[in-house]
């Protein structure tokens, strides 16, 4: 009763706060220049198939109030943002729904997958790391960790592809599919898009495994630091028990919280990597709708982002409480 | 976390001693003069110089500043020098052309009139024909053709037997510009040439012209030229000498199957011979004759050589040098950023942290807010509409800072406002409030210096995420811009394939720069988070 009182609450301090950075995202759009919005809108008319530059600045008003002030014209945003109306894409001349739920999917598979990988290999160096305390492994953990941190996305991408796709020549530089996608069985098809997101997955488990690395040695340090190891060892269980019985487990908790905080995550999309890899998931469609101009897209994308940022904390929030039964919530 | 408090105290009792010199005999063993005291900033700096990893990364910064700061003095290149190669091309010079036309002469004036008619005649002479008929509604015309000497005809009105004019394929230039010929020095000189004759003489004229392969005389002057040929030289201001012609004609005619020659020309100077490269364009049959000629280009991809010691990039920049202005840029748009961010951080995280109640709560829900908010789309918003609108580097660079220092304050306020929190309810507080120490004094004096060990590890790291995300930015085109150099957008050119592919000095120098940099700030923060709070570290 006490949890669901606490998540009621923050999830109405949720709303409250995403109505304000909404406002925010919707005044920085407003304050782009007119000129620059309507030269986009007549640009955006004289691809072909596409409506009348009077047809967008109408449907640009009806949905976004831009013929309003900068407050009723938000409101009437919301309006039609809280029924599930975003318009339609100026880039891509479809409903913006419509284009985000094609892309969102593999964006979470990206994601998931790479999550997954991070996990696997994060926790295990990091207990590592963390046993060994000051030895050799420890201090080489310890570095390439950081060195994933500070690897810049970009650097990092160009390196796997110069190294897998130009030197060894076993993947392709871009794309999600490769040339003789449409002759492939479905199998085939499966396994091709698979062999395009091998060095994508890669990028974003190399840069992101650090962070997650780090953190485990961190907490599985203060755990092994507790009365509660020292009273374990005492009683003369094995290194091994201590370890993985009680230090480990103990480790979990602020892990699982970040794990599931980092959920919503997921389907944020990676913008720069599946840029660089031309991987039309949500962060590439996002990324060429922004630097197209397209307002309704971009208007979309950053309060999408905003709500999972906000998902993400509540969700850490209450995990930590559900997990860790010596949280009190208050 | 009262390191400072407990530090002013040990520094007061640690300076007595130390005008009185230093015996340890002289007191007795429970005296605190003879145990060396270290004041706790002494053993910050101690552990801190004992972390040998942190000493790299502190070596690696040094390294790059000077590189970044020093380097872009001594580089004896500007940022945005441009250098040249001279690249031998071959420019076409002159073109050669075998007539296969008729040109028509008509014998008196009135005579051949008309493009139709022409185009009639012309196309009967192509087709071969002896004949050609040229229809009107009033009247048919009929053209008879009387061969004279190779492709040289005269043409007849075969209805009323009269001489029209001549048509034939030779090419006829003359030395005087101005001389134009008449029917008669045109019909004598042809004849002549294409009958093999050796002079002519006009019509009407007593002049005796020789003709010799072609080139006609009058007397020992050389008066004109006839060929088959038509030679044009690329340039305007360029004449073709007439032997030069000869000596053209000579290789095409040598070379009309292989269609490619090479003619080589002694100069006046010694050893320096020109090359002339003959080619046929299979299509029209024109020889283009083109020279090597020396041009001046853009050193663009120069492998590294010793005057640019990591080669030069795609505008022709000397890259060493780039990548030490780019250091310039991107530490400073770190440090920019991260003063923006921190003094706003301090300022909002100290007040919310201090008075608490609504203030708090206000201020951190401000707080939440912005943390919301995407700080790399809407930087690439924003970073797209100054490009359409044009904005200068120099001011997007600007924009650039505040915007990414105005995103970046939260983190820094929440960080001091929880240690403030902490702080606030501790007994050294209470002591200030006691002693009646203002308001002021007790935040800037008591509470802030407390919060700095933090805040520095939080900085460093920061400058660290800084320059990544400038890095991003100026990759993607869309922060530091042309001319200014940044180690982001020095990388961009790597989107190029080609120059993923074989050019590595335009990459990876910048992006080892910028990856060291990064993990040196991470490093060094590292280092100075265990210097601050060992308890964190053991």
């Amino acid at each position: 009763m006490n949890t669901l009182k606490f998540i009621a609450k923050r999830l109405l301090l949720s709303i409250v706060i995403l109505f304000f950075v909404a406002l925010i995202v919707y005044t920085i759009l407003r304050c782009l220049p007119t000129s620059y919005v309507e030269s986009i809108a007549m640009q955006k008319s004289q691809q072909p198939n596409s409506k009348t530059f009077e047809e967008w600045m109408e449907q640009l008003n009806a949905t976004y109030g831009m013929d309003k002030g900068i407050i009723p014209g938000f409101f009437r945003w919301v309006g039609n943002a809280v029924r599930g109306q975003f318009g339609d894409s100026w880039f891509y001349t479809r409903p913006v729904t419509e284009k985000f739920a094609s892309t969102v999917w593999i964006s979470f598979l990206m994601g998931a997958i790479s999550m997954v990988f991070e996990l696997l290999i994060a926790i295990p160096l990091g207990v590592i790391a963390a046993r060994k305390q000051y030895s050799k492994t420890d201090y080489t953990i310890s570095v390439i960790a950081l060195a994933g941190i500070s690897l810049p996305t970009f650097f990092c991408a160009s390196l796997l592809k110069l190294l897998f796709s130009v030197r060894l020549g076993w993947f392709d530089l871009f794309g999600l599919v490769g040339g003789n996608y449409r002759e492939l069985t479905p199998v085939g098809q499966f396994f091709d898009k698979a062999h395009h997101l091998v060095l994508p997955i890669m990028t974003l488990v190399i840069i992101s495994v650090g962070s997650l690395m780090r953190y485990t040695r961190t907490n599985m340090l203060e755990v092994l630091n507790a009365d509660y190891i020292r009273t374990a060892r005492a009683k003369g269980l094995s290194e091994h028990k201590v370890i993985y019985r009680h230090a480990f487990r103990n480790t979990l908790i602020p892990l699982v919280t970040i794990v599931g905080g980092s959920l919503p995550g997921l389907f944020a999309g990676a913008l720069i990597t599946e840029t660089l890899f031309s991987i039309p998931g949500i962060g590439y469609t996002s990324y060429n709708a922004m630097i197209a101009g397209d307002i309704p897209f971009s208007m979309f994308y950053l309060t999408f982002l905003a709500i999972l940022t906000l998902l993400g904390n509540l969700i850490a929030d209450v995990l930590y409480a559900v997990v860790d039964p010596r949280v009190r919530i208050s | 976390m009262t390191d400072k408090d407990r530090n002013e105290l040990v520094d007061e009792v640690d300076s007595t001693p130390a005008d009185a010199p230093y015996d340890a005999e002289q007191y007795s063993l429970n005296d605190d003069r003879r145990v060396k005291v270290l004041s706790p900033g002494a053993m910050v700096a101690k552990r801190f110089f004992r972390n040998r990893l942190a000493m790299v990364g502190l070596f690696i910064l040094i390294a790059m500043f000077l590189f970044s700061f020093v380097g872009g003095l001594i580089s004896p290149y500007d940022e945005d020098q441009l250098f040249y190669r001279s690249k031998v091309l071959k420019k076409t010079y002159a073109s050669a052309k075998e007539n296969v036309d008729y040109t028509l002469v008509s014998a008196h004036e009135n005579a051949l009139e008309g493009a139709a008619l022409q185009g009639q005649i012309l196309d009967a002479l192509d087709k071969g024909k002896n004949t050609a008929v040229y229809k009107t509604k009033d009247k048919d015309y009929h053209f008879r053709f009387e061969s004279e000497g190779t492709d040289f005809f005269s043409i007849y009105d075969d209805d009323e037997n009269t001489l029209l004019g001549v048509a034939y394929k030779d090419v006829m230039s003359f030395n005087d510009p101005s001389f134009t010929a008449s029917y008669a020095f045109v019909y004598a000189a042809i004849k002549a040439y294409s009958n093999g004759g050796t002079s002519f003489t006009p019509a009407g004229e007593d002049k005796v012209y020789t003709l010799d392969d072609g080139v006609i005389a009058l007397g020992d002057e050389e008066f004109g030229y006839i060929s088959r040929y038509k030679i044009k030289a690329a340039l305007s201001d360029v004449v073709l000498t007439r032997q030069f012609k000869e000596q053209i004609i000579e290789i095409i005619e040598a070379n009309r199957t292989t269609g490619e020659a090479v003619l080589e020309v002694e100069t006046g100077e010694e050893d320096v011979t020109l090359e002339y490269y003959f080619t046929k364009n299979p299509n029209n049959g024109e020889w283009d004759i083109r020279q090597d000629q020396e041009s001046r280009v853009y050193d663009t991809y120069a492998s590294p050589s010793r005057a640019h010691w990591l080669g030069t990039d795609g505008n022709g920049m000397d890259m060493l040098t780039r990548l030490m202005y780019g250091g310039r840029v991107s530490l400073m748009i770190g440090f920019v950023v991260e003063i923006i961010s921190t003094v706003l951080g301090v300022i909002l995280g100290g007040i919310s942290g201090y008075f608490g109640g609504w203030i708090d709560n206000l201020i951190m829900r401000i707080v939440d807010i912005f943390y919301c908010i995407p700080s790399l789309p809407i930087f690439i918003i924003i970073g797209t509409a100054m490009d359409n609108m044009g904005v200068p580097p120099k001011i997007r660079m600007l924009y650039l800072m505040l915007i990414l220092g105005f995103l970046g304050w939260p983190s820094i306020a929440r960080l001091v406002r929880g240690q403030i929190l902490s702080l606030r309810e501790q007994e050294f507080m209470t002591a200030t409030e006691a002693c009646g120490i203002s308001a002021h004094r007790r935040i800037f004096k008591h509470l802030v210096p407390n919060v700095i060990p933090q805040l520095i590890v939080s900085c460093t790291m920061g400058l660290g995420s800084t320059i990544i995300t400038e890095a991003t930015l100026s990759f993607l085109g869309l922060g530091v811009r042309f001319p200014f150099a940044s180690w982001g957008n020095i990388i961009t050119d790597v989107n190029n394939t080609f120059v993923l592919t074989n050019f590595w000095f335009i990459w990876i120098p910048a992006g080892t720069l910028l990856l060291l940099t990064v993990l040196a700030f991470n490093i060094l923060g590292d280092g100075l988070r265990d210097a601050f709070d060992p308890k964190m570290k053991r």
